[in-house]
């Protein structure tokens, strides 16, 4: 018995030790190194300690200097500015071509439904990097698209709309990395909002007939509200992501379209400022937080709510 | 409304199909885009002139390409296989032990990977390896480094996906085996394992998958001379359009389409399978 009991505790043990020693090493350390070397002063090759000892004193200097800049330099604001209307962007854009998309997929005959979310899943499964890089070509002189978007002329009002900078060129602008953007990450839109929506008691769209509500009202108070969590994740699955962005900007963005990803690699690659580096990421996740608090609020009401 | 139920239904119903027919297409056109170009005889892009192999000839012989792909394979294995290993105990963890210390952490350094960006973890990995570098000497950057990466995203892949078939699962079968005088790894090994083979599959087929595309990551972590296939692609995409990333890519899609339909199809098979032995063990 107390043999028994002896393996179960040391089997446990390891059990979560092992993923859970693993995710301290890799994930929280990591993060503890950057938010230290975000306060840090750059020495000649790496940062400097905070804790330098001088005439046998130990003194612990914080510099937030970095920070201050980030809210001062243009460079940095306007990258974070457009970060996040590029993503807010891409998150409304996917919300409005993926909730009808995902509603008439829950709505489609019972055994085609597999198909149609085998379909959706298809692409996602293809390396996402040749996807984006597809675009290049299609936006570019000639592609099918390009023929296309000039030939109806929607490129004077994505001109109008100051999306390009001059009718006839599509690649290398807002247009083209927020399109890209939206193409990548619609998947992550459809998938969760077609989960709640699959799930729905159509009953309750009957009921809310039966007492007088128009197919558009009945819409608007009880599918729309029913369907918040698949919406809350949809979105944060795709805007999240977009602010950080790095691949999509490099392909398919232009010199205009700086986002804060490219201005981390930057700081880092080019610059060397490892500190600088540092700050624009504590600041980047600072800025998530609040929509991935929640995102795994709704997440755990979710899983609560299945059981 | 007001022109009758039966045309407004049939208006719904083709508005309902335009919109998926369209939105599929979007979804679609770039892969196929990707695949008629890397037929194309000519070397200026997007400018047709005949059916030709030339560019799948050229990259038997571009050692940039075969290298890169080699060392993602490789790459993609090790993470594979890592991640289903430490995405299991993870999912196990979270599943069966309701309470112990640190849970809450532990959930949510399980799932941010998920969800940070991939520039922020590349950066903090990359300076963790080396102040641990500075420290110790070791480890250089290369292949291992860059599966370190891998493998903390994968790990956060294929926890959610094991985590979500344990939960469905019955606990009364594996409290009956413990009843039965079963010890802990025997149940795991004779009753849970069997029951969660399907997900270990598509955990492992999701993280190899992943590994073989990841950019961000790898150009943090690799190394000199450890050039990973998406960096060669994206190196070269950067440049501008180039037809032997076509053929690369035809060549992906092709694998990745016939594993799906392969993996899809097995699935379907042990599925109908399990419903039939249901039904014989209802009869009995």
């Amino acid at each position: 018995m107390l043999q028994r009991l002896r393996s179960l505790v040391t089997g446990r043990t390891a059990v979560i030790g092992v993923p859970y020693l693993w995710l301290l090493a890799f994930f929280l350390l990591p993060f503890l190194i950057v938010a230290n070397i975000s306060v840090s002063e750059m020495g000649a090759v790496y940062p400097n300690n905070l804790v330098s000892i001088k005439d046998g004193v130990a003194a612990l200097t914080f510099k937030f200097g970095h920070f201050a800049l980030i809210g001062q330099d243009p460079v940095y604001f306007n990258a974070f500015t457009r970060s996040l209307v590029y993503a807010a962007a891409t998150t409304v854009l996917c919300l409005t071509i993926g909730y009808p998309f995902a509603y008439f997929m829950a709505r489609a005959k019972p055994q085609n439904q597999a198909s149609l979310l085998m379909l959706v899943m298809l692409p996602f499964w293809t390396s996402f990097l040749l996807r984006v890089y597809a675009w290049k070509g299609l936006l570019s002189p000639d592609g099918w698209a390009y023929d296309l978007l000039i030939g109806v002329g929607a490129d004077r009002a994505l001109a109008a709309l100051g999306l390009i900078a001059v009718p006839g060129k599509l690649m290398n602008t807002p247009f083209s990395l927020v399109l890209g953007m939206v193409y990548t990450y619609l998947p992550f839109m459809i998938l969760p909002l077609y989960g709640t929506l699959s799930k729905m008691d159509l009953r309750l769209l009957e009921a809310a007939q039966d007492l007088g509500a128009s197919a558009w009202v009945a819409f608007w108070t009880v599918t729309v509200p029913l369907s918040k969590a698949g919406i809350i994740a949809g979105s944060m699955l795709v805007f999240i992501p977009c602010v950080g962005e790095y691949v999509i900007p490099e392909l398919l963005g232009g010199p205009e379209t700086l986002m804060i990803g490219r201005v981390i690699w930057d700081e880092f690659f080019a610059n060397n400022d490892w500190p600088m580096a540092s700050g624009v990421a504590v600041a980047m996740i600072l800025l998530i937080i609040v929509p991935l608090a929640l995102f795994n609020k709704y997440q755990a009401e979710a899983q609560e709510a299945r059981k | 409304m007001s022109s009758g139920p039966a045309l407004s239904t049939r208006f719904n119903t083709w508005f309902a199909r335009g919109w998926l027919v369209a939105g599929y297409a979007f979804l679609f056109l770039p892969i196929v885009a990707l695949v008629v170009y890397s037929f194309n005889a000519s070397s200026i892009p997007n400018v047709w002139r005949g059916f030709s192999f030339k560019w799948y000839q050229a990259l038997a012989s571009d050692t940039e390409i075969l290298n890169g792909l080699w060392l993602s394979v490789k790459i993609a294995l090790l993470t594979a296989c890592g991640s289903v290993v430490l995405g299991t105990l993870a999912a196990f963890s979270l599943v069966k032990y309701k309470r112990f210390t640190g849970r809450t952490l532990f959930s949510g350094m399980v799932s941010a990977p998920l969800v940070m960006p991939e520039v922020v973890v590349g950066l903090s990995l990359l300076l963790m390896l080396v102040s641990v570098q500075r420290a110790l000497g070791f480890p250089e950057r290369g292949l291992m480094t860059i599966w370190f990466g891998h493998l903390l995203l994968g790990m956060a892949y294929a926890t959610v996906v094991v985590q979500a078939r344990l939960n469905d699962l019955n606990p009364q079968l594996e409290e009956a085996a413990m009843d039965l005088g079963a010890k802990p790894h025997q149940v795991f090994y004779l009753v849970t394992l069997p029951m969660i083979t399907q997900s270990l599959l598509s955990a492992w087929l999701l993280t190899f998958t992943l590994s073989l595309d990841d950019v961000v990551l790898s150009n943090f972590l690799s190394g000199p001379g450890a050039t990973t296939l998406p960096l060669v692609i994206f190196s070269r995409a950067r440049l501008g359009l180039n037809p032997t990333v076509n053929a690369v890519a035809t060549i992906i899609v092709a694998i990745v389409a016939i594993g799906v339909l392969v993996a899809s199809y097995l699935i379907a098979r042990a599925e109908r399978q399990r419903a039939l032995d249901m039904a014989a063990a209802n009869r009995a």
